[in-house]
């Protein structure tokens, strides 16, 4: 039997900001993890990355990474993602304090 | 203090002007990441988890107040409000924008500042004992030095693409603060016979191959530094291992070789290229030296300190840890300690920086330095002036008195922010300062240095703390891995691995079990951590680490 499929979403960090950003179903980035497109097929994930590395014009450093998918969108699998879309432990800065902003 | 001279300000000039240019290029499409990340490298400019970040060289990291100022300015125009001091005595800006870089060099080029050299493989800048020109125990100022390796360094076109990155430290002190067993090239300058010269280490680093720098020359004459100097790095540039990154340090080409070989291919190297240094090296080491004479020092009373000592504990604690001895008479050095319990090493606000430099502007002849343990140290203040510079440091939150000890901890930026980052090292930090404030045992516990890295590569310094703790990722979770008895001094010696690793919450407790374990065992209050493990060895500290799960065990 195949080996089951993690569930991923594209991920990179923006040219002009740095700020971490999610490819969306609709080819675009997001700078929200909830709006990220999970990708549940593997041969699919490989060519959603292909184009998404096309994109170098608008972000650096594109890959794929694990996710749980939950109700309320996918969830990081390992620690180091969460912490990217979070931001720094020590400060609130970051995407912690971005989206405080926008509340 | 060294000042650009018209060649100087030009030739950063026109590196700004190329990078803003590449900086336009990358925006616009017609460079790709692959080919801008070289560039970008070159200027001290990485991408971490969240956001750029701007590496800043502190040349042997010393600043005047007009630079400490202009960092502020810097870090409130296009950061968040601060920066970040690191172990290799620079500063990083964690939040620039890529389009405004090119105007944050700017910034940095109108107070004599660059980014060059700070990453990428080339020779990073040049350390020095954050004591340089102060130090009571010193045989010579090592930044002049430094400043001519500096000099030789930048753009030097025979080593702008070495097998991996170059870093020398620099000792004018046999009690070495600078670390220079664990620099690439060490440099320690001797007196004997009335005779200044260098003993020169290599092959020392952290990293994930640790390694303690090996005698090279022990006795090397002034003026043959800069070409054996230039014979060791050309040597190992062709020797190198470009195959493996991870093999590509000179401590793995002197691993690998022995160091009688690498001696015997320096020397002949040297004898190569000594007579085309036609003295010139010479002419501009005299040049910068005079630029480092040593400020005009004050007579005055020192009764305003001695009373203060007497009627103010808090002042009089404070002046114990964060003082001292300076070489000239009735001056003090002032630690500033950038560890206030529970915040981030290594960070200043830019109101901090700014109060930083008003007091070295009017106390301290304008000089602030950057030591290696991420604090910020006035060199020459007068002991008259101690008791106005503590008052001002306490009301901005820099009055912590933990130079030297428990909360006084060295930690990377770790996963908090670095790509590289395996584990996070601040919060630990924060965590272990804050816990020992509480117990108030800070003082009982005396000398103990902490050191945090987040990952192998050591930027924390681990390898050669008395308590080194290393974050790793087991299977998901944030691990931290002990070793006891490292000393980074000039008989400089790694700590030895506890055993198994321990979680993040795990951590402090089992930092508390060592250390009540230390005062449980020293002999009396005079015997520090490191000489009672160095006395003792491993084992009982060990028991003491693994106490609990060896009783768990047991009962099972």
């Amino acid at each position: 039997m195949p080996r089951e499929f993690t569930p991923q979403v594209i991920t990179a960090n923006a040219l002009i900001e740095g700020d971490v950003v999610y490819f969306t179903a609709q080819d675009t980035w997001s700078r929200a993890l909830s709006d990220a497109d999970i990708l549940t097929d593997e041969a699919d994930a490989a060519l959603r990355l292909l184009i998404a590395e096309a994109r170098h014009h608008e972000v650096v450093g594109v890959y794929l990474t694990a996710m749980k998918p939950t109700p309320e969108g996918p969830v990081p699998v390992h620690f180091r993602e969460e912490f990217r879309r979070t931001g720094p432990s020590n400060h609130f800065h970051g995407k912690q304090a971005d989206s405080a902003t926008r509340a | 203090m060294y000042t650009y001279t018209e060649f100087d300000k030009a030739f950063v000039a026109e590196r700004n002007r190329q990078f803003r240019a590449q900086v336009e290029r990358r925006i616009d499409g017609s460079l790709t990441e692959d080919e801008f990340k070289p560039l970008r490298l070159m200027n001290g400019l990485y991408l971490q988890l969240h956001a750029y970040m701007l590496r800043v060289a502190i040349p042997y990291g010393t600043l005047n107040s007009a630079q400490m100022r202009q960092l502020a300015m810097i870090a409130e125009r296009w950061d968040k409000g601060y920066g970040h001091f690191t172990t290799r005595q620079n500063i990083q800006f964690n939040w620039p924008n890529l389009a405004n870089v090119p105007d944050i060099l700017e910034a940095l080029a109108e107070v004599e500042m660059h980014c060059i050299q700070t990453s990428g493989n080339t020779i990073r800048n040049v350390t020095a004992d954050h004591f340089a020109g102060a130090a009571a125990d010193e045989v010579a100022d090592p930044r002049s030095v430094a400043e001519l390796i500096r000099q030789w360094s930048t753009d030097h076109p025979e080593f702008q693409f070495l097998p991996r990155k170059f870093k020398v430290g620099v000792t004018g002190s046999p009690n070495d603060r600078a670390v220079t067993a664990a620099h690439d090239i060490g440099l320690r300058i001797v007196e004997r016979d009335g005779e200044i010269g260098y003993q020169v280490l290599v092959g020392g680093g952290l990293g994930r191959t640790p390694m303690i720098g090996k005698v090279l020359a022990d006795f090397l004459p002034e003026a043959d530094l800069l070409p054996y100097i230039e014979a060791v790095v050309s040597v190992w540039n062709l020797l190198g291992r470009r195959d493996n990154k991870f093999k590509a340090r000179i401590k793995i080409t002197v691993h690998e070789h022995g160091i009688d070989d690498i001696r015997a291919r320096v020397e002949k190297q040297f004898a190569a290229i000594k007579p085309s240094f036609k003295g010139v090296d010479q002419q501009m080491l005299a040049d910068i030296r005079a630029q480092f004479a040593p400020p005009e020092f004050i007579t005055a009373s020192e009764a305003p300190y001695n009373q203060a000592r007497q009627h103010d504990p808090v002042f009089r604690s404070w002046a114990d840890t964060n003082l001292s001895e300076h070489r000239a008479p009735g001056y003090a050095i002032v630690s500033i300690s950038l560890k206030a319990h529970g915040a981030t090493p290594g960070d200043a606000s830019a109101q901090q920086m700014r109060l930083m430099a008003d007091l070295a502007e009017r106390y301290g002849h304008d000089e602030l330095r950057i030591s290696h343990e991420q604090n910020v140290i006035l060199p020459h203040v007068h002991k008259s002036h101690v008791p106005s510079v503590f008052a001002a440091l306490r009301a901005a939150g820099l009055g912590t008195a933990n130079i030297g000890l428990i909360s006084d901890i060295i930690a990377c930026p770790g996963m908090d922010y670095c790509a590289l980052a395996t584990a996070r090292s601040i919060p630990i930090a924060q965590q272990i300062a804050t816990r020992f404030d509480e117990l108030k045992l800070e003082h009982e516990i005396g000398e103990m240095k902490i050191k945090i890295s987040g990952c192998i590569n050591a930027c924390g310094h681990h390898h050669v703390g008395h308590i080194g703790i290393l974050g790793l990722d087991r299977a998901g979770v944030e691990s931290y891995q002990i070793t006891l008895g490292g000393d980074h001094r000039e008989d400089a010696r790694l700590g030895d691995r506890t055993g198994p690793g321990f979680s993040a919450d795990e951590i402090v407790p089992a930092i508390e079990r060592i250390i009540h374990a230390y005062l449980d065992l020293r002999l009396d209050a005079s015997e520090t951590f490191l000489a009672a493990y160095q006395r003792l060895g491993l084992a009982p500290f060990k028991a003491a680490l693994y106490e609990i799960e060896a009783q768990a065990y047991a009962a099972e």
